[in-house]
């Protein structure tokens, strides 16, 4: 009895800390400003970023060269945003409420990978100038 | 003979403790990570031991007493740990005299209980026993850090980098915790994919703790009542 009130317990804790670490990471993206630049490289048509874009997003990222502080962020909302596709998928007949929560956390995603997109471009752009000056 | 997977598990798990402990060293106020940095060089300085028993005595009867009563002792000092990070949320209320007292009180607990248990239990204290007391001194760390969880909510921490080695103990302590719970279920398991959750998790453990030490400054600051994950209406 006791081992499988601690398993239940365990485990409602754990899937609950995991979404709020994963959260505590997009939350340093949340108050960031998109560029004008990103928001043409990415080809954004309306002023939000969507759930299907996070795959494209992250696409681009990996075409800028490494900023060297963000791959560990990335590669965790990576993972969260998986998580949160098989839970949507899972759920979407049968919770449609948790369905249409994972898909706002997948938006959040989506944003996270938009302004980590626009710092890898700003940072290629520092790199490219840097370049220029020491030829000149 | 220890096998390689056991070797390359147990030498990136050294590494990353001690990179842990780097990261402390390296801060300005390390004074304010000791406990941290402490756990993880007494965790890496368990782990040799633990290569070394094994190198002399095997997989052996000797090798359980050594892993789960040295892991026993490391999940208490974890607990303090845990108590540093409640006096640091509640730095501002000014109530360490009390969470020492509560420290006292929750450690001769944990000790009243294991002896009762063991007394009860003197026939078998390998075996079931271990596994028993180890589920429950980690459950014992998941209920502590939600209670300290709950505070950091309640009181609205803004500390970016408490929240998140807060989190990331949670997740080791939960992790290992339904582990255990699911080996004393079905004992069948014992030597399942389950024994390998207890490194998997300090491997988390270490690297979350990198992570947020070396990437996330003191100054940053984190609304964490967005971190609930709250389902819509």
């Amino acid at each position: 009895m006791i081992p499988s009130l601690i398993c239940v317990g365990s485990v409602a804790v754990f899937f609950q800390w995991i979404a709020a670490y994963c959260r505590s990471i997009l939350a340093s993206s949340r108050r960031v400003e998109l560029s004008d630049r990103v928001r043409e490289v990415a080809g954004f048509r309306g002023d939000s970023v969507t759930v299907a874009d996070f795959g494209r997003l992250l696409q681009l990222v990996r075409l800028c060269p490494e900023r060297g502080d963000d791959h560990s962020d990335i590669r965790a909302v990576g993972a969260y945003y998986r998580a949160l596709r098989v839970m949507n998928r899972l759920t979407s007949s049968i919770v449609p409420r948790i369905a249409a929560w994972a898909n706002r956390e997948c938006e959040n995603c989506s944003y996270f990978a938009a302004v980590a997109l626009d710092r890898r471009i700003s940072y290629s752009r520092d790199l490219f100038t840097q370049q220029l000056g020491s030829r000149a | 003979m220890v096998s390689p997977l056991y070797t390359v598990i147990y030498v990136l798990g050294l590494i990353l403790e001690a990179a842990v402990v780097v990261c402390v060293c390296m801060r300005r106020n390390y004074l304010a990570y000791l406990p941290v940095g402490f756990y993880m060089l007494c965790s890496a300085v368990t782990t040799i031991g633990s290569y070394f028993c094994i190198r002399q005595f095997g997989w052996g009867a000797v090798y359980r007493y050594y892993y789960y009563y040295s892991d026993a002792t490391m999940t208490v000092l974890l607990f303090w740990v845990v108590i540093h990070f409640y006096q640091k949320a509640l730095a501002q209320l000014q109530v360490s005299k009390y969470i020492r007292v509560g420290t006292a009180v929750l450690i001769s607990l944990t000790a009243l209980f294991s002896y009762v248990v063991i007394s009860k239990n003197r026939e078998h204290l390998t075996g079931r026993f271990v596994i028993e007391l180890s589920q429950n001194l980690y459950f014992e760390g998941v209920v502590l850090t939600y209670v300290l969880w709950c505070v950091i909510l309640k009181l609205k921490e803004t500390r970016a980098q408490l929240a998140q080695l807060v989190l990331a103990l949670g997740i080791y302590f939960a992790g290992i915790a339904v582990a255990y719970a699911i080996r004393n279920l079905f004992a069948g398991f014992a030597d399942s994919i389950l024994a390998w959750v207890p490194p998997i998790m300090s491997t988390w453990l270490a690297v979350a703790w990198i992570y947020t030490l070396a990437h996330v400054s003191e100054d940053t600051i984190l609304i964490t009542s967005q971190l609930e994950a709250r389902v819509p209406a």
